[in-house]
């Protein structure tokens, strides 16, 4: 079948609608919630999860998500599990998963492999943060060949070369770090965001999601005015947190999640 | 020549970060590779190790502990007389020179032990430069006194209390705090880890160490070496000794990690024992790792040891053969430590004393003709609490 996300930027475009992406960490408190979650998330009108793989040394996190990958490895979260978690959605969702992942878990157990199995699972595509074009050699290719998207991601460091690059690389959608630092929450938008994703778009014809310290309704929505999607990992992560291990999480987080969706898409 | 353009020795090394990291690697790679031959700058990086850091270090004929061992003639390289005590300063009046050049106005580092964070303290003092010192909890704890002196120098020192609180997680701490502030500064890596192009720079910045070895040596001998031993925590020292001699076939090389309690114990940081290939912090190499992927924790009783992966030229070193890795355990670093104390009347860093414990494994084995340079990393002035403690709570 076609990719998910590749399907679902089209009929954001067709609709003229911008898209909204969830990131959560997977097995954050445990799987059973982390598919509860995403369900939900596809009831609601969230377009696309990414959920994260933990990683015992995530350097480009903050600490809300340092501390959801702790939280999901002390109880005994790997990549199998978040790949078997994902298949257990595809009973009864059909939401694009991109999963957002560091590149040691995915290396360990073989690039080939993991292909194959995210491929089996019905995952759509990867982020592998610390995986730039450079170093994909191996995985690349395998990726394209069983049609998963390879999002990269630009940043306001990029160069125009370096913009090119991605261009070339990225498939269903090009990430765009919305400032320089770690995941994590900020004020207002930083300075450069506007021309920087204005630049990007005229550059390459991939659709361009905006993320990295978007954590409310109302940023949400000024992102909205100028990317083709918003991402919020975060502040949501935040929510689950708080929540402990009540057993009404997907209550209490949801309200947040579709106030961030009407955020994105109450706009034109 | 390695590595590659892209940093690769082989399949290891590269540069495995977020984009973010990307154009400011390839900067300081292009900075570093207009400068390391600009005269203007050998020149003042020359006047700043000999004026204020104190090289050459002696090569210093150990003549007690020769005759104790009874076999090879071992010389004791004398890092530990540098400047701040340890090998680390070589890198960082280096590293902090370009900074200088680059117009960054402060620098960052981690630090395991302390020592790599005190050379960066002093280079900041020296040059005016603000500086914060990422350090785990554990490592805080364990390295009391060094903290105390980066805090006397001026700079500031942010605990680290994510994962096992150790150089690991210092590291993941100043990686997000460059992330941040990129365009201000400088990550001054203390080891030949990370993404290129740090372990060619820091390795060139260390090599001095192999340079005057090799050279004092000769004038003293003769002869070149028959063996080389160093300690290898990210590996650094150990790069700086060998790397001049890889072209004497007949110099042999050993790197000693970190046994811990021992290998069958699993706690330990000797990544050529038991690690495999992967991805930590920047670079590809050997990884201490679960069946998951994940990083294990380690455990030495020298924090500069204490890291789960190693520099990537080594990994590159051990594949050819060119340098064998091998391990001593906590226990014989502390009978090392306390040999040379006694000996020589010099006392080392507990991540040197595991050099000198190889040293007296292999040395009584060689002929007497043959020559050994210990590559005596740095001082123990910092280890002597953790060290009486450890001691007396054997006595009891």
């Amino acid at each position: 079948m076609a990719n998910r996300v590749i399907e679902k930027f089209k009929a954001l475009e067709r609709s003229k609608q911008k898209g909204f992406i969830a990131y959560i960490a997977a097995g954050d408190p445990d799987f059973e919630v982390t598919r509860n979650l995403v369900i939900e998330f596809d009831r609601i009108g969230v377009d696309i999860v990414e959920l994260g793989v933990p990683f015992s040394d995530p350097l480009a996190d903050g600490v809300v998500n340092q501390r959801a990958a702790e939280r999901a490895l002390k109880r005994g979260a790997t990549l199998r599990k978040v790949l078997a978690t994902v298949r257990k959605i595809r009973e009864v969702s059909e939401i694009p998963i991109i999963l957002f992942t560091y590149f040691n878990p995915l290396h360990h157990m073989g690039v080939e492999q993991f292909v194959a199995e995210a491929h089996d699972c019905g995952v759509d595509g990867a982020l592998v943060l610390d995986l730039p074009p450079e170093e994909s050699g191996e995985y690349k290719p395998l990726m394209d060949m069983k049609g998963l998207c390879t999002v990269y991601l630009l940043a306001p460091t990029s160069t125009d070369e370096r913009i090119d690059l991605i261009s070339r690389h990225s498939t269903g959608f090009i990430y765009y770090v919305s400032r320089e630092g770690v995941t994590g929450f900020q004020e207002r938008l930083a300075g450069g965001v506007v021309s920087m994703v204005a630049k990007i778009r005229t550059r390459s014809g991939s659709p361009v999601a905006v993320g990295f310290g978007i954590s409310t309704p109302q940023l949400a929505s000024e992102a909205a005015a100028y990317a083709d999607a918003v991402v919020v990992g975060s502040a949501i992560v935040k929510k689950i947190e708080e929540c402990g291990d009540s057993p009404e999480i997907v209550q209490k987080v949801s309200p947040f999640v579709a106030a961030l969706v009407k955020a994105v898409k109450g706009r034109k | 020549m390695l590595p590659d353009g892209g940093g690769h020795f082989g399949q290891y090394g590269g540069k495995y970060v977020p984009e973010t990291l990307m154009t400011p690697l390839r900067e300081l790679e292009d900075a570093y590779l207009r400068y390391k031959e600009d005269p203007d700058f050998r020149r003042e990086l020359d006047y700043y190790l000999v004026q204020y850091a104190g090289r050459p270090t002696p090569l210093f004929f150990a003549e007690r502990l020769t005759k104790h061992l009874g076999g090879a003639k071992v010389y004791l390289k004398r890092e530990d007389l540098c400047h701040t005590g340890a090998h680390k300063i070589n890198n960082t009046i280096g590293q902090a020179l370009l900074a200088r050049r680059m117009g960054k106005t402060r620098i960052i580092a981690e630090t395991g032990a302390g020592q790599h964070g005190v050379a960066t303290a002093t280079v900041a003092a020296l040059f005016g430069l603000e500086c914060e010192i990422y350090m785990g909890e554990e490592d805080m704890r364990r390295q009391a006194l060094n903290v105390f002196r980066m805090r006397l120098l001026g700079s500031k020192v942010t605990p680290v209390n994510s994962g096992s609180m150790t150089l690991k997680d210092a590291i993941n701490e100043a990686m997000r705090d460059w992330v941040t502030n990129v365009r201000t500064t400088h990550y001054i890596l203390g080891s030949v880890l990370g993404a290129h192009p740090y372990p060619m720079m820091v390795r060139d910045f260390q090599k001095v160490i192999g340079v005057e070895a090799r050279r004092q040596i000769l004038e003293k001998e003769g002869a070149l070496p028959s063996l080389l031993i160093a300690c290898v925590g990210g590996g650094s020292n150990s790069i700086g000794l060998f790397y001049e001699f890889l072209n004497d076939k007949e110099v042999a090389m050993i790197g000693v990690e970190a046994g811990g309690l021992g290998i069958d114990t699993g706690k330990h940081a000797a990544r050529f024992a038991s690690g495999e290939l992967g991805v930590l912090q920047g670079c590809m190499s050997f990884v201490l790792q679960t069946s998951d992927g994940q990083i294990e924790l380690t455990h030495s009783v020298s924090a500069g040891l204490d890291y789960a992966s190693v520099g990537p030229e080594h990994s590159r070193l051990r594949d050819a053969g060119r340098v064998k890795y091998t391990n001593a355990t906590d226990e014989e670093a502390l009978e090392a430590f306390q040999l040379l104390s006694r000996h020589e009347g010099i006392i080392p860093a507990l991540e040197s004393a595991h050099a000198v414990a190889h040293a007296v494994k292999a040395a009584p084995a060689m002929k007497r003709s043959e020559l050994v340079i210990v590559n005596l990393s740095g001082r123990g002035d910092k280890d002597v609490q953790v060290v009486s403690e450890i001691l007396s709570k054997k006595a009891e």
